[in-house]
């Protein structure tokens, strides 16, 4: 097997038993780069030079036997929404292209702190905006598995990275689905921790009360070595849980007596794909024969749960993004350019003898904000902060994220109440697999309604993984869902593992 | 009043409190730094960045609003209130909407002057939010642009908001004095309108009587005034502005839109500004990177005790246990609280509160005034005005060297043994006075006889000559006993 | 409930954005047909229940009042798009 089809628990030994080097490692994934990603346009950026510096010299300290981090020499991709002092970090937008942050995000600096390796920044929805990576300001992402199909998104360049073998290990994150969703399409293993288990400080904010930072490997134990290391209180992230880690890592291998599993009836309706129905029953009944206890549970407010998010996640998110304003940093628009049609615009008005059109005419600053930002954001972005504005505005505040946020509570509770009955909650991740290129471009609804069985896990907070449990007909990968309880990632991961060590979806590799 | 109108102002007060670090991040907030040299990611609202709330903040918020008798809720929490500008990096300020911190207070406000009844003035809330940066019209940078300055962005404030109770610019100028006068004594801030660190902006419109009843005019907001003459400038200057406004175009509250004019202290006349945002929906929500604060019993009755003697109940000690006139109760209160304490140390002293007082006032004020010193830096104690009051009393210290002695103090920091030595200055006894009248009516026959021929004020020529013999002589003592000497002599 | 184009307007000018005549006319559509899907909540029964802002429900998170050394100036301004040595340039700020 290639070095690159081995996970990382399994490299991490034989970093170890130094039967590979860092070095060595890291060359092949960078081959491996090289030798597929113009194909699969995972990666915005890969830095060469400094990823191989970063492995010898980690290779160097192991040959001195000083003391390493728990990720010692493996190679890490980052999605371009997290912050690393003195790197572009993106977003995928032009607003930020050329955006070099005075420091790190506290998960960037973690995993410098863990010693790995930092390979590069992966491809993403603009801000994280979107279901397909589709909305990349830079360039498109396809899904390794069949390149006219899209990897999913947001975390649509992470998921396919791994999914393409350029990297054991990678970083994404998860306001609505943007891990899960992907990982599911791309046939890997996503999670998404539990809110605030893992530190917000330094992730360019989408939705605040949502985004969550996750692992996206090649099995879960893989994920459970990753979100150890990024998991955490952290005192410059209010919303940040003080709460002590538990060694996610060594319990994941240890199978669970007496779990109890629910699946909500609701997610079995009309509109699940057959084959994917068929896939995510063939897994409940797995469970059954490892000696978990399977039931019907009812989510019965789950089928608010795409209204309820959009309108709370544009509504932050046009709170969040207001700061793009060419003011202080990132993209501006031309001020030479913005003076001209401003006064092309006065002239017009004059000669028209329009004063009201004069009187409510752009002031010169108000011009440059508004040009920056139509210039900055590409379609999605502008979507979303025109319905979050819109939601927030004098006389629809009330009705709209007001009643929103009574919805999500409701949507909480169910869970609450699920949870009484059951450990953890299966599923499917999406009603059908990675669906083609350019499909839903056009229709931003549909594409919102694909998130129908992630958002209400960022709704409740609670925590949520996808793996592989198939694949369709046409050798599309087919993803199942876990929820678990608030905190309760080790129950999640444990149970999810006990799935992945009964099969052997997680051991296929994308054809490419 | 001989007005046709009711003035009706009500006073929106920003108060910067004295915090080391700012309120979300750990920027200094000291003032005067060269731009932007005092900011960091968080403040800059850079992407990623959080806010992380100061405690020491929300104590002073605390403690300020319990000093104004507010009511504290049991949950409190911020929002963020959005608009565009440039010294708002963020693109919103966090601020406190609909469950701020403090509301329904008060503060009570008299004039020594007599220019209004005493009264309460009622106070709608206090909450706590994050300041602004500046902008600076820069002349070097070119013409059409305008220097952000983020220093000041993230700096903790309070905002304190009166209902419309003020009736006059001297009530205002009043109230904001003792609201700076509280703030002080319970050190939550400088309240330094040069620095910044106390803004005011006022709402005033009139109540007109006519015949067909009382019209209320559109309330204008007066901003940029930068000084509490200026806010009484301002606002004597807008009320019969109005009226005359009103006299043109009858418009009533409700007809035009909130205005706001701008003072401009030069020119001494208020003037439109071209409103900044259309009808400001500043979209409120709550802010999801923040968390809710609920405070304790305990913490509200620990800020209460922490509090020490208010201005105003100071006021009322002074006059009641220490007989002191309402004026100089309120020029001692007015001090602030070390100069109150020395008062107290000196009057428990000397056991007399009037005189303590009067040396307080004048001569101990006038002095820390031309020597710009602090009443700490005063080089005579409490204990030696105290001493020096008693000797003044027992007849020791005369009274007319009293001032030599105290100067004395100050200059060479000598105690008033020592200064009364230096000067000279001895007590002369009775007998030895007697001597010296005696002496001096043998001298002055004719002065002796003009006295006795019912030229009382003679007598005069004699205490001069007593003086100048012997410059510590009580002069009353001295015609005391020259007039029995004279009047024996028949 | 219908979003009219004047409604797009008024909304782009509060999210400071600049729409085409095209932009403004696929948005009103689109911002509809969302809008329109979104509005089904008003249906829900929400009585009696609170609103739930933050996922995970902390409260009084604080920072002790600790002077950090802030960000060299040069560093600030590094990324700003107009600037001078002192701070950030945006045109004009009129009726200060």
């Amino acid at each position: 097997m290639s070095i690159l089809q081995r996970t990382a628990c399994e490299l991490v030994g034989s970093l170890r038993r130094g039967e590979l080097s860092s070095a060595e490692l890291t060359q092949a994934c960078l081959d491996r780069i090289r030798a597929v990603d113009g194909q699969v346009g995972a990666f915005l950026r890969v830095d060469e030079q400094r990823a191989l510096e970063q492995a010898e010299a980690i290779d160097q300290r192991r040959a001195k036997k000083q003391a390493l981090g728990p990720l010692a020499g493996l190679p890490v991709a980052v999605k371009d929404v997290l912050c690393e002092r003195g790197e572009l970090t993106t977003c995928a937008s032009r607003m930020l292209a050329d955006f070099r942050p005075p420091y790190d995000s506290t998960v960037v600096a973690k995993l410098k702190a863990a010693d790995a390796v930092l390979l590069g920044r992966t491809n993403m929805d603009e801000f994280a905006m979107g279901g397909s990576t589709e909305n990349s300001a830079f360039q498109v992402t396809h899904n390794p598995w069949d390149l006219a199909r899209t990897p999913g998104g947001s975390s649509g360049g992470s998921a396919a990275c791994i999914a393409a073998g350029m990297t054991p290990l990678a970083i994404g994150t998860d306001t609505g689905g943007s891990i899960r969703q992907p990982a599911g399409l791309c046939g890997v293993v996503g999670m998404k921790p539990t809110y605030g288990r893992v530190s917000r400080y330094g992730l360019v904010a989408f939705a605040s009360s949502l985004d969550q930072v996750g692992p996206m490997t090649h099995s879960v134990e893989d994920a459970a070595l990753l979100v150890e290391v990024i998991a955490g209180h952290d005192p410059r992230d209010s919303t940040s849980l003080d709460e002590p880690v538990p060694q996610y890592s060594a319990t994941v291998n240890e199978p669970l007596a007496g779990l109890r599993i629910g699946f909500a009836k609701e997610h079995f309706a009309e509109g699940l794909d057959a084959e994917v129905d068929q896939a995510v029953r063939a897994a409940l009944e797995e469970y059954e024969s490892l000696g978990a206890k399977v039931e019907e549970i009812s989510l019965p407010h789950g089928k608010h749960g795409v209204a309820t998010y959009y309108v709370i996640a544009p509504s932050e998110a046009s709170s969040n993004l207001a700061r793009y304003d060419g003011a202080h940093y990132g993209y501006r628009t031309d001020e030479q350019e913005m003076l001209i049609e401003l006064a092309a615009q006065r002239k017009q008005l004059q000669a028209a003898g329009d004063q009201r059109g004069l009187d409510n005419l752009d002031s010169a600053l108000v011009r440059m904000y508004r040009r920056t930002r139509a210039e900055g954001f590409g379609p999605e972005v502008k979507r979303r902060i025109m319905l979050g504005t819109y939601s927030l505005s004098a006389g629809y505040y009330d009705a709209y994220y007001l009643k929103a946020l009574k919805v999500r509570r409701q949507i909480r509770q169910d869970y609450d109440r699920a949870f009484e009955k059951v450990d953890l909650i299966a599923g499917p991740i999406t009603a059908s697999p990675a669906f083609k290129l350019g499909e839903m471009t056009d229709d931003p609804l549909a594409m919102y309604l694909v998130d129908l069985y992630t958002v209400s896990a960022n709704l409740a907070g609670i925590p949520g993984l996808c793996l592989p449990c198939g694949f369709t007909k046409a050798g599309l990968p087919i993803g199942l869902q876990l929820q678990a309880r608030a905190l309760d990632e080790e129950r999640l991961l444990r149970g999810a593992r006990m799935y992945e060590q009964a099969t052997d979806w997680h051991k296929k590799r994308a054809p490419l | 009043m001989n007005e046709p109108y009711t003035t009706i102002i009500g006073l929106e007060v920003h108060v910067q409190l004295a915090t080391a670090s700012k309120l979300f991040c750990g920027c200094s907030t000291k003032f005067g730094a060269e731009p932007n040299t005092q900011t960091c990611p968080v403040c800059i609202g850079m992407p990623g960045t959080l806010p992380v709330m100061n405690l020491h903040a929300v104590e002073l918020a605390l403690r300020t609003a319990v000093a104004l008798d507010c009511e504290i809720p049991p949950r409190t929490k911020w929002d963020r209130k959005q608009y565009y500008y440039p010294d708002l990096p963020k693109g919103y300020q966090i601020s406190q909407y609909d469950l701020p911190m403090s509301h329904d207070g008060r503060l009570e406000i008299s004039d020594t002057k007599g220019r209004f009844e005493p009264k309460t003035v009622r106070l709608i809330r206090a909450h706590l939010e994050e300041d602004a940066g500046k902008s600076l019209h820069d002349e070097a940078a070119g013409k059409g642009d305008s220097l952000i300055d983020l220093n000041r962005t993230g700096t903790p404030l309070l905002e304190i908001v009166t209902e419309p109770d003020l009736r006059s610019s001297a009530e205002a100028a009043v109230f904001l004095r003792e609201l700076r006068l509280l703030l002080t004594y319970i050190a939550v801030s400088d309240c330094n309108m040069q620095e910044g660190s106390l803004r005011v902006d006022a709402n005033i419109n009139l109540h007109i009587d006519t015949a067909a009843g009382k019209v209320a005019t559109p309330i204008v907001e007066v901003k940029n005034m930068n000084s509490f003459r200026a806010v009484e400038r301002a606002l004597d200057c807008e009320a019969p502005r109005q009226y005359r406004e009103w006299q043109e175009t009858r418009r009533v509250l409700g007809q035009s839109p909130k205005q706001t004019r701008g003072w401009d202290d030069a020119a001494g006349v208020t003037r439109a500004q071209r409103s900044k945002e259309e009808s400001s929906d500043y979209r409120y929500f709550p802010d999801p990177d923040l968390n809710p604060v609920s405070f304790t019993a305990e913490e509200i009755s620990r800020a209460r005790g922490s509090l020490g003697e208010l201005p105003a109940t100071l006021r009322q000690r002074l006059e009641g246990e220490y007989s002191l006139p309402a004026y100089d109760a309120d020029v001692l209160v007015n001090q602030g609280r070390p100069v109150v304490a020395y008062f107290l140390a000196v009057a428990d002293d000397c056991h007399d509160g009037k005189v303590a007082a009067n040396w307080i006032t004048q001569d101990v004020l006038r002095v820390l005034k031309k020597r710009n010193l602090s009443i700490d830096e005063l080089p005579v104690s409490s204990s030696a005005i105290a001493e020096m009051i008693v000797r003044i009393k027992s007849g020791e210290l005369p009274a007319a060297r009293a001032r030599d002695v105290f100067q004395a103090m100050v200059d060479t920091g000598v105690d008033v043994g020592q200064a009364m030595s230096a000067l000279g200055i001895a007590s002369v006894d009775d007998s030895e006075l007697v001597a010296l009248c005696q002496h001096i009516v043998a001298a002055n026959p004719k002065v002796a006889a003009d006295v006795r021929g019912g030229k009382a004020q003679a007598i005069g020529a004699l205490v001069g000559q007593a003086k100048k013999s012997n410059p510590n002589v009580n002069p009353n003592r001295v015609r005391e006993i020259c007039l029995e000497l004279i009047g024996a002599q028949d | 409930m219908a979003i009219t184009r004047q409604d797009v307007e008024k909304v782009a000018l509060l999210a400071r954005l600049q729409l085409s005549e095209a932009e403004l006319a696929t948005m009103s559509e689109q911002l509809a047909e969302i809008v329109g899907y979104v509005d089904h909540l008003a249906q829900v029964n929400t009585d009696g229940v609170e609103p739930m802002a933050h996922a995970i429900e902390r409260s009084n998170v604080f920072r002790d009042d600790c002077v950090v050394e802030s960000l060299p100036r040069e560093e600030a301004l590094a990324g700003a798009p107009h600037h001078d040595e002192r701070g950030y340039l945006v045109p004009a700020v009129l009726g200060d």
